[in-house]
């Protein structure tokens, strides 16, 4: 860690103490984020997310593919997240580092397992052909909070997707020649439509400076925090995926108190995300 | 260039595709100061492409022995999103990005005052998050913006543009079917106030004339986008920095 966090530890440290954070918010006070779907017109779906000055581009594109021998009847997605040296004086071109990896695993994970793509409508034939889904994540700007801006761009660009049938008409109809069940799958489905989601778990990140616990980091809070933990909870408040983060610890009431928080915040962001989408 | 198409690339009244004369560059929109962790940046619009670029620097070149203790480095990187295409491309530098952000490099080491910064790095980071045709020419255009925006000193601020052959014709900046099914290709980089050609490549095939033809229209387009991005620096910088209001 270089003079300046430590520095500013103390001052944040200190402001912590007193119930406040530098730019005014209280602990459980998400900043404002901005969707702007569709920005990107060659993508499948695309979003626009920026939460404080974090700016984040996500785009969607699918292919046909061959399912898992494990799971012939299902589609396939795949998250990739770029910490590209465009969005921070510390970030590094090459291969992604672990930081990256972690945080597009983590993403992945809060839509894989909670089931928001419905994997099972993207099989075409059982066993031979199905759809891929992939989600790019491009990290254009960093001001804290890559994981809730991130997951937050996924899924808005995932609301936004359509099936692009009309693109792949050609690949299609070639592979109907060998396989007559895409023929009935195109005889279906002869115009792109939307991709089938459900409704998704809505993921909230808290750090923890000092004894204070706050939910969404800015940059500053970001970069001295001691610990971190990221929430994912569903319409109904279950919780469907979480990941602690860094050397330090939580006790167990701060979580349990994480978590409820997390699930109010949750459900105001979810109505954004609707609202933005046209959803 | 390449691949035989039988789309008519220019109809019989001299239109293209999507309505332009052989003349008429796509519309281009720029925007400076867009992203804040960047000490400069810009995002620009040409036709379909879709353009961020970042500046970093001038600071300490990294790891050393990339230093050189007369001069500071350019290090353009153009990155293409793996959704910017219609097919996904896999993230990460591939050689046509690899040679594009070459020739970006050194076309910037040529406008940048890179004396006043020995053993330092200009960072310049491109990314195309949607390509259409001439993405090599948006991306230099915009770094040249993001470069006065950062406050780099340079003897100009550099702008690139495209003319080439298609159906016959010699046309400026040309379009994806263009791209893709017509003669010639022919990118330039351009110093307006020198009149000095910083970037030049050429694919496909050309007269003696017609390249001349080429020349005349890509710098005709250099001086247009020239105006656009001194407009979008003159918005976001309306009076000198430190002069008078």
């Amino acid at each position: 860690m270089s003079v300046i966090p430590t520095i500013k530890r103390d001052f944040l440290e200190n402001l912590a103490k007193e119930g406040k954070r530098m730019d005014g918010r209280k602990f459980n006070e998400f900043r404002k984020a901005s969707i702007e779907p569709g920005v990107i017109s060659r993508a499948e779906g695309s979003a626009r997310v920026t939460l404080g000055k974090t700016q984040i581009i996500c785009g969607i594109k699918m292919d046909l593919g061959e399912p898992y021998p494990d799971s012939p009847d299902s589609g396939v997605m795949t998250t990739a997240a770029e910490l590209i040296p465009m969005a921070s004086p510390n970030f590094e071109a090459g291969p992604p580092r672990e930081d990256a990896i972690e945080l597009a695993r983590v993403v992945d994970r809060g839509i894989r397992e909670s089931g928001v793509i419905k994997t099972d409508e993207l099989c075409i034939v059982s066993g031979k052909k199905i759809w891929i889904v992939f989600i790019d994540i491009h990290i254009i700007d960093y001001d804290g909070n890559l994981f809730d801006a991130c997951s937050l761009a996924a899924l808005a660009a995932l609301l936004d997707t359509n099936v692009p049938i009309e693109r792949l008409k050609d690949k299609l109809e070639k592979a109907a020649a060998d396989t007559p069940e895409i023929g009935e799958y195109l005889k279906a489905h002869d115009k792109d439509y939307p991709l089938p989601v459900s409704v998704p778990p809505i993921s909230c990140t808290w750090v923890k400076i000092g004894e204070s616990v706050m939910i969404d980091p800015a940059l500053d809070e970001d970069l001295i925090a001691d610990v971190r933990l990221t929430v994912a909870t569903d319409e109904k408040g279950d919780i469907r995926a979480m990941q602690k983060g860094l050397n330090g610890s939580f006790t167990s009431e701060e979580i349990k108190n994480v978590i409820k928080e997390s699930f109010v915040n949750g459900t105001n962001i979810r109505e954004q995300l609707y609202k933005s989408t046209g959803k | 260039m390449g691949t035989k198409s039988d789309i008519e690339l220019i109809d019989k009244n001299g239109k293209r595709l999507d309505g332009r004369g052989p003349e008429d560059i796509r519309e281009v929109k720029i925007e400076t100061g867009v992203l804040h962790r960047a000490d400069g940046s810009c995002y620009l619009e040409w036709g379909g492409n879709k353009v961020y670029a970042a500046v970093y620097g001038p600071r300490e070149a990294l790891p050393r022995h990339t230093q050189n203790p007369l001069r500071a480095i350019v290090n353009a990187r153009y990155n293409m999103a793996a959704f910017s295409v219609d097919d996904r491309k896999r993230p990460g530098p591939d050689r046509r990005s690899r040679e594009i952000s070459k020739v970006i490099s050194e076309a910037l080491e040529r406008v940048v005052l890179t004396e006043y910064y020995p053993r330092s790095a200009i960072e310049v980071n491109i990314e195309i998050v949607e390509a259409e045709a001439g993405s090599r020419c948006a991306g230099l255009a915009a770094a040249g913006v993001a470069l006065a925006d950062a406050g780099i000193p340079m003897i100009d601020i550099p702008v690139a543009c495209a003319a080439g052959k298609a159906g016959g014709e010699v046309i400026l900046d040309l379009g994806k079917e263009e791209d893709n099914f017509g003669e010639a290709d022919l990118p330039i980089g351009y110093l307006p106030r020198t009149g000095e050609i910083i970037l030049l490549q050429m694919d496909g095939h050309l007269t003696y004339a017609e390249f001349e033809r080429a020349l005349d229209l890509a710098i005709g387009g250099c001086l247009k986008v020239s105006e656009l991005q001194k407009k979008a620096l003159m918005e976001k910088y309306p009076s000198p920095v430190g002069g008078e209001q």
